[in-house]
């Protein structure tokens, strides 16, 4: 099948495809590439070349605006993908393994719903609510919104494992006498345990990522990073927001190769089984 | 099977209730104080809007709160030609960008498909892994790139192409663009899972017959490979749709987007009951594609081997 598809392609639509392939990841890649290139320019004109240098790293160090920024979002990432990894698994557990009960299906939309809303819409409305309840907006605001759209990414993910698991291996531990608790600390959480993590590591990002939705639901005093990048980068393009893009371009690179060496030895795992 | 799975309906339901709960006050809530704030009338008040709901003030007010309500910010935003511009604006970017994204996605996704299989993973995560970078920096890298003194611009000077920079940031050009990187992984995936499962014999067969491979690609690849373009199509557009970032970023201040109209309503202008209006048009305007999406992600999983 591999060497039937290989061989039937000629030689010359070889070329092409190389030639496409080459093309459509320069695309993906030379932007984000110049952007760390140039954070290691010594001028403060972003566009000319003057050696190279790290004191645009340095500057960043006492940049006290942008190091608080960067703990806020960091402490809303981990509280709030925590937040959501609980939900988004309990929520995937519920809707694949529970079986018929009332409000399923308002429960699946009410999952699926914040997956495609536009994220201006779900800043405002959940602005809408805080202001009514009376909430002090800031930290727990951001928080309690970066929890709710990003536990539906953990659900779907959760699910999908869910879904193509051995639903035996859970009725044979129960039958041999676990109970079903037992039986989902002990046999389905160890087997859904990597979407799990990937779920975590999502919801982490997402909640880093986050621009619009914070804009609205922030107050004084919580300023999240990337709302204070993009407040420099509407002014324009200045060597310092390169380098702090370029240490959270490393710092995603970093956790992407760890979640793919960690899936690639679930994998291995799972086949050796 | 559990004790539990015996016995349907209500008792099942507290098990579900945490995260149905959470998810009713901090989604459906907030959704239906949308709705209704665009009935109401905006006030130089704090709330800035009014009839302010109080459940405790008995039912007279509570009456009179009712028939305060008004569809006058409908009316506004269907009249205004600024509010139907902004949303006509915005179909034509996010159906540009989708155009554009369809004549990338294709050349993209078969020549991933033609790579020998152990590649096809790594291939695939490259396509990925931009999307895990952030938005934000995705978009900011552009602004390097096209603005007057920016990077294209040098190089075409310094080619002798050009004495005066040619614009590009601020315009609509921009603006589909930014979109066009931003959702490319978003129209590649689904593309290359609907081209990939198709049998490369079918296309063999055709050249053998003399079928040149442009046509083969009209007859044999694309009719059989549409639903994953329809599902690339509709999760393209409909973020583009709602984008604000890249038209802030990328787009001139006199270009209208609905995402970008709502934010200034809402920020600038102070007006929440309008924006909550146009949050609502938006919503109505996504509603159509969504649902498609939403039946043709049914049907690929049932039809999928």
């Amino acid at each position: 099948m591999e060497h039937g598809a290989m061989s039937g392609t000629p030689p010359s639509s070889r070329r092409w495809d190389a030639a496409i392939l080459t093309l459509l990841f320069s695309f993906l890649y030379v932007p984000i590439l110049i952007v760390v290139v140039f954070s290691f320019n010594d001028s403060r004109l972003v566009t000319v070349w003057a050696g190279f240098s790290t004191r645009w790293y340095g500057s960043l160090l006492s940049n006290r605006p942008l190091l608080d920024a960067a703990l806020i979002s960091l402490q809303i990432g981990l509280l709030s993908a925590l937040i959501a990894t609980v939900l988004g698994t309990w929520a995937a557990i519920v809707l694949t393994r529970l079986g018929p009960f009332r409000g399923r299906a308002v429960l699946g939309a009410m999952v699926y719903a914040p997956l495609v809303m536009p994220e201006i819409i779900t800043g405002l409305s959940l602005l809408l609510l805080f202001v009514a309840i009376g909430l002090d907006r800031g930290f727990w605001t951001i928080t309690l919104a970066h929890a709710t759209f990003s536990m539906c990414f953990v659900t779907v993910l959760v699910q999908a494992r869910l879904v193509t698991l051995d639903r035996s291996l859970e009725e044979a531990a129960q039958d041999l006498g676990c109970s079903p608790s037992a039986a989902f600390r002990q046999v389905t959480l160890p087997l859904i345990s990597t979407s799990v993590a990937a779920g975590f590591l999502l919801a982490l990002t997402l909640s880093l990522d986050d621009l619009v939705v914070a804009s609205f639901v922030s107050g004084p005093g919580a300023t999240t990073l990337p709302m204070r990048i993009y407040g420099q980068a509407r002014l324009g393009v200045t060597p310092e927001i390169n380098a702090i893009c370029s240490v959270l371009i490393g710092l995603v690179t970093l956790a992407v190769l760890a979640a793919s060496l960690l899936t690639k030895r679930d994998f291995a795992a799972r086949r050796e089984r | 099977m559990t004790r539990a799975a015996r016995s349907p309906g209500w008792s099942r339901a507290w098990i579900a209730a945490v995260p149905a709960l959470w998810l009713a006050a901090l989604f459906l809530a907030p959704f239906a104080i949308v709705a209704k704030l665009s009935l109401s009338s905006p006030a130089t008040a704090q709330p800035p809007y009014t009839p302010v709901f109080d459940l405790f003030a008995g039912l007279e007010r509570l009456t009179a709160d009712l028939s305060a309500l008004t569809l006058a910010n409908f009316t506004t935003v269907f009249t205004d030609v600024l509010y139907v511009d902004a949303l006509l604006s915005s179909l034509r970017l996010a159906g540009v960008a989708t155009l554009v994204l369809l004549l990338i996605g294709y050349p993209a996704a078969m020549a991933l498909s033609r790579l020998p299989e152990r590649w096809k993973p790594f291939g695939l995560a490259l396509v990925i892994l931009p999307f895990w970078t952030s938005f934000l920096i995705r978009i900011y890298a552009w602004i390097g790139i096209l603005r007057p003194e920016g990077y294209v611009n040098g190089v075409l000077r310094w080619l002798g192409l050009i004495d005066e920079p040619i614009l590009f940031l601020n315009t609509d050009f921009a603006i589909v663009l930014g979109l066009v990187y931003a959702y490319l992984p978003f129209m590649v995936l689904p593309l290359f899972a609907a081209v990939d499962r198709l049998d490369p014999s079918l296309a063999e067969a055709a050249a053998d017959l003399g079928c040149p491979p442009w046509k083969t690609f009209w007859l044999v690849t694309l009719p059989l490979s549409l639903p994953g373009a329809a599902a690339g199509a509709l999760l393209v557009f409909i973020p583009s749709l709602g984008e604000i970032i890249v038209p802030d970023l990328l787009g001139g201040s006199d270009t209208l987007m609905i995402g970008r109209t709502l934010w200034s309503e809402f920020f600038s202008n102070r007006d929440w009951p309008l924006a909550s209006a146009l949050a609502i048009l938006l919503l109505m305007v996504l509603l159509p594609p969504i649902i498609l999406w939403r039946r043709l992600e049914a049907r690929r999983w049932s039809t999928a081997p």
